[in-house]
């Protein structure tokens, strides 16, 4: 008997984060799924229903139409492509940036690694966007880096820095930091000292200990924290629309563009599917590596 | 132990079902395609300290875990006190256990630790108050119960643990590895403090542990595991005496085995030839076994004799219970000391004489010929 | 000491300055005269007048106020359904839809919030031809969609936390008597509470924070501070969003000023204990 209640206390515990997860969370990419396969048009909501009555019963009509338009126009594919290489040279240059950074703090004095920590992680608490417009203020053309450039005298007209790729790379890079920076973190603290000794004694010099032993064993490290700026960057919205290009958007900007500008939801809903699938296998990879890392404990 | 003997569970000699107070029977937990605990079958009186003993993964820590319910056996039955234990839940069962980490709530002091277990029944605060009192005066922690338990020592956590499981007066406390946490010295003392604790209570004791030394001291009765099996059931001395197959006697102490075919299997005693031995062994108290069979003969390195000449008694031409041999090794241990002395077939005997003379005058050197025998009542012949 | 070790730490001294310029430069430029913001009118400066500015600006002052309601009650239903989902992916073994519920919970984290703000609202629009219910969107459907993706936050901070944790305790409450019901309430949750916490402020911030999915699920009238002042930033910058922004970095120092604090406190004081503990012992 008292079996049965702590099942179904389990069930009830279990069951209520699922059914929240599966109306407010996958139900919705259903529904992103099958508009993505209907037409626009002018009413409310704007486009032709899912189903359509056919005698008594309901029957299901699919448009390729929105698909068809995202691959003959330029636009589209040129956006997927450029928010791929953009995603790709930010989260290499978070990760060339912040595998020294987290290497020094793995290697600091246990006291003060809580400290420098801390650091990394207090520009995440301030508020995401404020610190994406400060770039503004730093980046154009009669920015503070333009002012000072100016004042040593390193150059006599201003440079334009904003509205260019170099902005939204330093824009994602500046944002994504903390997220490349605490799973390698995590991952370099455990390492066991006496095996850079090992290394040392039988004869390896520290690069090459380095290479041999420290980078392979952070691997997994690595790989958590590129996938965690590389997702999100490739639909990244905020840092392209203040910082970026006005002639090249990114695909999260098209998508909203789409959305809000052209009222077009089946096409814009084609664009997320499209994005998905794109990062249906990163994000898959992702997920294995927590809960390796969540069951390793 | 590279050759690892299958081993079957002998059978259980049926005991008295008036004097088991806890019946395990036919026992099985498996994980998957794995049998964790495979066909167990257990009786453990009332009042006993009962130790289960075996190495990692050999299903010990398993079987405790399904007395107390948090583990629920594929196959078999558990009861306690004539009450089959199936369907209660391990909040239902008159069940307590001492965890190996001692499980002390971090956010309470140990009076809340103690009380903890009572609380859930109801009762008085007033009377609770009294058996925490008392059960803490009884492990020695009485001066402690305002504390929490990251200001106590290792020793005092153990107690601690102790009083919280005995508070409710279990028919049956389970300790998980009670001893693991604790060091050397502090071990071998809270070993009798443990012991007169549970004569005091009378409370049914069953041990985990995989330090033999630990299993004989504590336990009236052991329960060897191997591979999720009982592999013998015995006092202390049965099972180091007398152990019933290779693994037993390979896994308690440490042992010299060799394998030989029985020449002689009548009379009195029984005759074993050696190739790997190089003699004839003499068993005398040995099971009677066929000619020709294979049988395995373990004798313990301190039941070898060594010395520089040949006993005197040693019947030419063919001698029993005789070999020649030369010291490889030694190693002084203070109290006693370790032989390895290669015989003529070229194996390595392990011989342990104590040291009980000081100072003796011409000692044992390497590479010095000696004699080993042994009684006839020392070879222990193990058919499996 | 090494090259290599001196390496890292320019990196870290580098990196550390990339992160704090940007944060440094609004606060300074909060304090300037001009109206061109980067330019530094060093005749009238530094000057408040901007901080009075915001004080008097009721658009900004009412959607903060409805950013902060909104947090509050989306970082509290996140942090109870978290942690319902933390406990069944740390505590309940193998059960079935273990892997939907772990699949649902780390998606969001990396989910491009376009495609989730996107997904949202087509839901709420759906549900409400279906159903009749939400009424059109806005606070309602803000609060639902930010409990959905900061819940996944709060289930890996708990997770974690409850991974780390010896089962044992548990079981021993449950051995000593208590049913699962009580050993959750009794043991689990106060060890837990520290992770709860965190997790609540973490729900917090990015509920409070967040902009993209929010555009996406919010109405007419339901306007928060971020997307208040992005309009605000879009077209170039405003000296009260930096006088923003100093404020919003005061009151995180200050709030983690005081937590780092209180927990070297609790520290120290555990060391001692744990000192006079052994000291007891000899």
């Amino acid at each position: 008997m008292a079996r049965m209640s702590q099942l179904s206390g389990r069930r009830l515990v279990a069951g209520i984060p699922i059914l929240w997860l599966l109306v407010l969370f996958l139900i919705p990419f259903i529904i992103v799924f099958r508009i993505s396969f209907s037409e626009v048009r002018l009413a409310i909501p704007p486009y032709t229903p899912l189903f359509t009555w056919h005698h008594g019963s309901p029957s299901l009509q699919l448009h390729w139409s929105s698909y068809a338009f995202l691959f003959t126009d330029p636009l589209y594919v040129s956006s997927y492509l450029y928010s791929l290489k953009v995603a790709a040279v930010s989260t290499l240059c978070c990760l060339l940036i912040g595998y020294p950074m987290a290497y020094a703090i793995a290697h600091a004095a246990p006291a003060s690694r809580s400290m420098l920590l801390m650091l990394i992680v207090l520009p995440f608490w301030t508020s995401f966007l404020l610190r994406v417009y400060a770039w503004i203020g730093l980046l154009k053309n009669n920015g503070v880096i333009n002012n000072v450039l100016l004042w040593l005298g390193v150059i006599h007209h201003p440079l334009a820095l904003l509205q260019t790729d170099f902005a939204v790379y330093i824009g994602i890079v500046y944002s994504y930091l903390p997220f490349m920076i605490l799973p390698l973190y995590a991952n370099l603290e455990k390492h066991d000292g006496a095996l850079l000794e090992a290394a040392a004694d039988l004869g390896a010099r520290p690069m090459r200990a380095f290479v041999r032993i420290t980078l392979p064993q952070s691997l997994a490290g690595i790989l958590a924290g590129s996938l965690l700026v590389f997702i999100p960057a490739v639909g990244e919205y905020v840092i392209p629309t203040l910082l970026g290009r006005t002639d090249q958007l990114m695909i999260g900007r098209v998508l909203s563009d789409e959305f809000f500008e052209n009222r077009d939801w089946p096409v814009a809903s084609a664009v997320a599917i499209l994005v998905l699938l794109l990062l249906v296998v990163p994000i898959m990879w992702f997920q294995r590596l927590e809960r390796q890392e969540l069951t390793a404990k | 132990m590279n050759a690892q003997p299958k081993v079957n569970a002998p059978p259980m000699p049926a005991a008295d079902p008036a004097s088991a107070y806890v019946r395990i029977a036919n026992v099985t937990k498996r994980f998957g395609d794995f049998a964790a605990v495979d066909e167990v079958s257990l009786d453990i009186r009332r009042g006993e300290i009962f130790c289960l003993l075996g190495g990692s993964g050999s299903g010990k820590t398993t079987l405790l875990r399904m007395l107390a319910g948090f583990e629920v056996p594929t196959g078999g039955t558990i009861h306690i006190d004539g009450e089959d234990m199936s369907r209660v839940p391990p909040y239902e069962r008159p069940v307590n256990m001492m965890f190996q980490s001692y499980a002390l709530f971090p956010h309470m002091s140990v009076e809340k630790n103690v009380a903890f277990g009572l609380e859930q029944e109801g009762g008085g605060r007033a009377e609770i108050r009294r058996q925490v009192g008392e059960i803490l005066d009884i492990v020695k922690m009485g001066a402690f119960g305002a504390r929490k338990p990251h200001q106590l020592s290792g020793g005092q956590r153990q107690r601690v643990a102790l009083a919280r499981a005995l508070v409710k007066r279990p028919k049956l406390l389970l300790l998980d590895e009670p001893l693991a946490a604790l060091d050397r010295k502090l071990r071998e003392h809270t070993q009798f403090e443990l012991l007169s604790i549970q004569q005091r209570l009378g409370v049914t004791f069953i041990v985990v542990t995989h330090d033999q030394e630990e299993a004989m001291t504590l336990g009236t009765r052991l329960g060897v595991m191997n591979h999720g099996r009982i592999a013998q059931v015995g006092t202390p001395s049965d099972i180091y005496e007398s152990p019933a197959n290779r693994f037993v006697a390979d896994f308690i102490g440490s042992v010299n085995m060799f394998e030989g075919r029985v020449c002689d299997g009548g009379g009195e005693c029984l005759r074993i030839d050696s190739a790997e031995l190089g003699c004839t062994v003499r068993a005398e108290r040995a099971a009677t076994g066929a000619a020709g069979a294979t049988v395995w003969t373990a004798i313990r390195p301190e039941k070898i004799n060594i010395s520089r000449q040949p006993p005197v008694a040693a019947p030419a031409p063919s001698p029993e219970n005789l070999v020649r041999g030369t010291v490889r090794e030694i190693a002084y241990m203070g109290d006693m000391s370790i032989y390895l002395v290669q015989i003529e077939s070229g194996k390595m005997l392990r011989v342990t004489l104590p040291n009980i003379t000081r100072g003796l005058e011409r000692p044992l050197t390497r590479e010095e010929s000696v004699w080993l025998s042994w009684h006839g009542t020392s070879p222990v012949v193990l058919t499996e | 000491m090494r090259s290599r070790g001196l390496f890292s730490r320019c990196a870290l001294v580098l990196g550390l300055v990339f992160l704090y310029v940007p944060i440094l430069s609004m606060v300074i430029f909060s304090f300037n005269n001009s109206r061109l913001v980067t330019v530094w009118d060093a005749a009238h400066s530094p000057t408040l007048k901007w901080y009075v500015a915001l004080a008097a600006n009721e658009q900004i002052l009412r959607a903060a106020w409805l950013s902060i309601r909104i947090a509050l009650v989306a970082s509290t239903g996140a942090v109870i359904l978290g942690t319902l989902a933390g406990v069944a992916l740390a505590r309940f073994g193998a059960f079935r839809g273990r892997l939907l519920l772990a699949g649902m919970t780390t998606a969001p984290i990396v989910m491009p919030e376009v495609i989730t703000g996107l997904s949202l609202l087509l839901l709420f629009v759906a549900m409400e031809q279906l159903i009749g219910w939400p009424k059109g969107v806005g606070a309602v459907t803000i609060t639902l969609a930010h409990i959905t993706f900061c819940m996944a936050y709060v289930t890996v901070v708990v997770q974690s936390r409850l991974a780390g944790m010896d089962e044992s305790l548990e079981e021993a409450a449950m051995d000593l008597g208590a049913r699962p019901g009580r050993v959750f309430f009794r043991i689990t949750l106060p060890l837990i509470l520290p992770a709860i916490a965190s997790g609540w402020l973490l729900a917090f911030t990015l509920s409070w924070d967040d902009l993209v999915i929010t555009q996406f699920v919010a109405g007419p009238g339901s306007s928060t501070l971020p997307m208040v002042i992005f309009s605000k930033v879009r077209f170039g910058v405003t000296p009260d969003v930096n006088a923003l922004a100093t404020i919003l970095v005061l009151i995180v120092a200050t709030g983690i000023g005081v937590s780092t604090v209180w927990m070297r406190y609790q520290q120290r004081r555990r060391e001692r204990d744990v000192l006079l503990a052994a000291a007891a012992n000899l």
